[in-house]
């Protein structure tokens, strides 16, 4: 039986497009296939914005790519309407584990709060959420919904102006051309949209080459993230365990800036590496391996007028934080309401601006911290790798030092604290973590939970404050919930909505992102906010 | 606001001094230097202010290998 990444999944279809006698245009047109270009697909489908995918291939991805999905991206499925069944499928795990030498020095939850109904993470093959937005994405279309994939349409040439951009698409019938009123290149960290159209992208490399190497074995490692320092098996360097499922487990071994690659690729070599880590007698084999280098930068603008640029298109980070995978997918996330909102002409253009600096602020914040932790990883200098040791040292018996150990800086959503979206707090002792600009904290609700109840529009939340169940401004729908902190028994609610103010009202975004917060329910307040956050002038 | 102390602070300057010393006694240079670096985060920790770490670091970054601050 072939593997799931060996079988064409959105395989060559010759497309009226391509007998028509003009080009046709499209509202939306993604480039890329990969878990950034579905999950914007996916998005805008449900929104009923038409959209097309076209992809230069006809499969899932194959290989060692994104493996650990954030708390974030899985919240973000939810609302896609794909969640469950990745969850299910994926490895959860909120621990990790790391060792210096021989010796365990820390051990961190990353999740030690309850009242969440994601965890922090689930390792998953890309191929595996690959799939999983696919099908969501068949579906949307089974229901009539205005989504098409078309595989082996590679694009050659673009040309942008002030009303979007003319594609021509190569595909195993030959060449045709379309136009998009907004072309959205999601097409990964070598971009071919961004070539054709020869845009920036800068930033810094780091001279270290990491072996990958994903194995299928029987192992009786715990779900747990186990990082090594300058371990025995890998001395001067340092190494990566994951479990992924299917009894798959992700390794990374750094090697260093001084290697003969296409030797250190080869199998002979590969396997002895292992088996110092894994053990003699460990029975494995090998479904992908790889080495890398890799870079931290960006675009300088993630909006080229009507072409913009999402995921590893758009912006570049190390592994260590898995913050690649899981920005792109929040990148998808801000964009599609405001595309969507725009498009129905219910919002000025310029609202895609603040996609610009909302999402390159998330960038800046992902490379900062990735660089970091490679800096740490990594020690540039003999100063650094001594301070290195001595915070590794101390970490083992001193609590002090263990904040500063970086294997990593685990993804965490950005908040957008500058955003011109954003209306001024004005809920007194209302909780930091849930001001304007940060995404809605999950809390249990009911049998369910809150976020599971904000849907993909605007919302206002009423807590322990009347708000309407429905109304419009400006044409923009507004739904309303109201709940009560005394029904949440755990208090969590409370905690993260109310702090030490008696009740609130707070207006979301689709993006679940909070516009704006207030002690109750003004309509004018709410008015004005939602000219605000939709890029009406303040 | 938070001031670096660049005036005297220290109770039995000779004292630590020596003890200070005493700790490098018999240590390589690599054992030196790692006891130094964990000296360093272990008060670096104490002070915990971040303002007045930055301070102290533009202060030992300040002073010229000949001697005194520069201007």
């Amino acid at each position: 039986m072939s593997r799931i990444f060996e079988r064409p999944l959105y395989p060559y279809e010759r497309s009226p497009d391509q007998d028509a006698k003009a080009p046709v245009r499209h509202p939306v047109v993604v480039v890329g296939a990969g878990p950034v270009g579905l999950a914007l697909a996916v998005d805008l489908a449900l929104k009923d914005v038409p959209v097309l995918v076209l992809d230069d291939n006809d499969k899932v991805s194959h290989g060692s790519r994104a493996i650990c999905f954030s708390k974030r991206t899985l919240e973000i499925l939810d609302r896609l309407g794909c969640g469950q069944p990745l969850v299910e499928k994926g490895v959860t795990w909120n621990k990790g584990k790391v060792f210096f030498d021989e010796r365990q020095v820390y051990e961190f939850n990353l999740l030690p709060e309850a009242g969440h109904r994601r965890p922090a993470f689930i390792n998953l093959q890309q191929y595996h959420f690959e799939v999983g937005l696919l099908e969501r994405l068949r579906e949307l279309q089974a229901e009539g919904k205005p989504v098409e994939i078309r595989g082996r349409n590679r694009v050659t040439h673009v040309e942008k102006d002030a009303s979007g951009a003319r594609l021509t698409i190569e595909t195993p019938d030959g060449p045709y051309d379309l136009e998009a009123d907004w072309l959205i290149a999601c097409d990964g960290a070598k971009s071919p949209v961004r070539s054709i159209l020869g845009l920036d992208f800068h930033g810094r490399v780091f001279e270290d080459n990491f072996l990958i190497a994903d194995v299928i074995m029987e192992a009786e490692f715990p779900t747990e993230r186990w990082f090594w320092f300058d371990p025995p098996f890998n001395r001067g360097q340092s190494a990566l365990l994951h479990k992924q499922p299917d009894g798959v487990w992700r390794i990374d071994l750094q090697l260093g800036w001084d290697i003969d690659r296409e030797k250190e690729m080869r199998e002979e070599n590969v396997i002895p590496r292992l088996k110092a880590m894994l053990g003699e007698e460990a029975k494995f084999s090998l479904e992908w391996v790889s080495i890398y280098t890799f870079q931290c930068r960006r675009m300088e603008r993630f909006a080229h007028g009507r072409v913009l640029f999402a995921g590893d298109s758009a912006h570049q980070v190390s592994p260590f934080g898995a913050r690649g995978a899981n920005s792109g997918i929040q990148d998808t996330d801000n964009l599609a309401w405001k595309l969507k909102l725009v498009l129905d002409g219910r919002a000025p253009e310029s609202l895609i601006e603040s996609y610009n600096r909302e999402r390159v602020q998330a960038a800046d914040e992902n490379i900062l911290n990735s660089t970091r932790s490679t800096d740490f990883i990594t020690p540039k200098s003999e100063m650094s790798r001594i301070f290195r040791d001595a915070v590794l040292d101390l970490a083992e018996s001193h609590a002090f030092a263990r904040p500063l150990v970086n294997s990593g800086r685990l993804s965490v959503p950005a908040i957008h604290d500058a955003s011109t979206l954003n209306t001024a707090d004005a809920l007194p002792g209302g909780p930091a973590r849930t001001r304007p600009g940060a995404p809605a904290a999950d809390a249990p609700s009911g049998n369910g939970w809150l976020l599971g109840k904000l849907g993909g529009g605007f919302t206002l939340l009423g807590v322990d404050a009347k708000v309407p169940e429905a109304s419009e401004v400006k044409g923009v729908p507004l739904r309303g919930i109201a709940l009560s902190a005394g029904e949440d028994a755990s208090g969590a609610l409370r905690e993260r909505y109310l702090g030490t103010a008696k009740q609130a009202v707070y207006l979301l975004r689709p993006d679940q992102h909070v516009a704006g917060r207030w002690p109750s329910y003004d309509p004018s307040a709410i008015a004005a906010a939602i000219g605000t956050a939709t890029g009406g002038t303040a | 606001m938070s001031d670096l102390k660049t005036s005297p602070n220290l109770q039995d300057p000779d004292g630590f001094y020596a003890e200070l010393l005493a700790a490098h006694e018999g240590l390589t240079k690599a054992e030196s230097d790692a006891l130094n670096a964990r000296l360093i985060l272990l008060l670096a920790n104490q002070i915990g202010e971040r303002e007045k770490l930055s301070k102290a670091l533009a202060a030992a970054r300040d002073i010229t290998p000949q001697g005194g601050a520069k201007s």
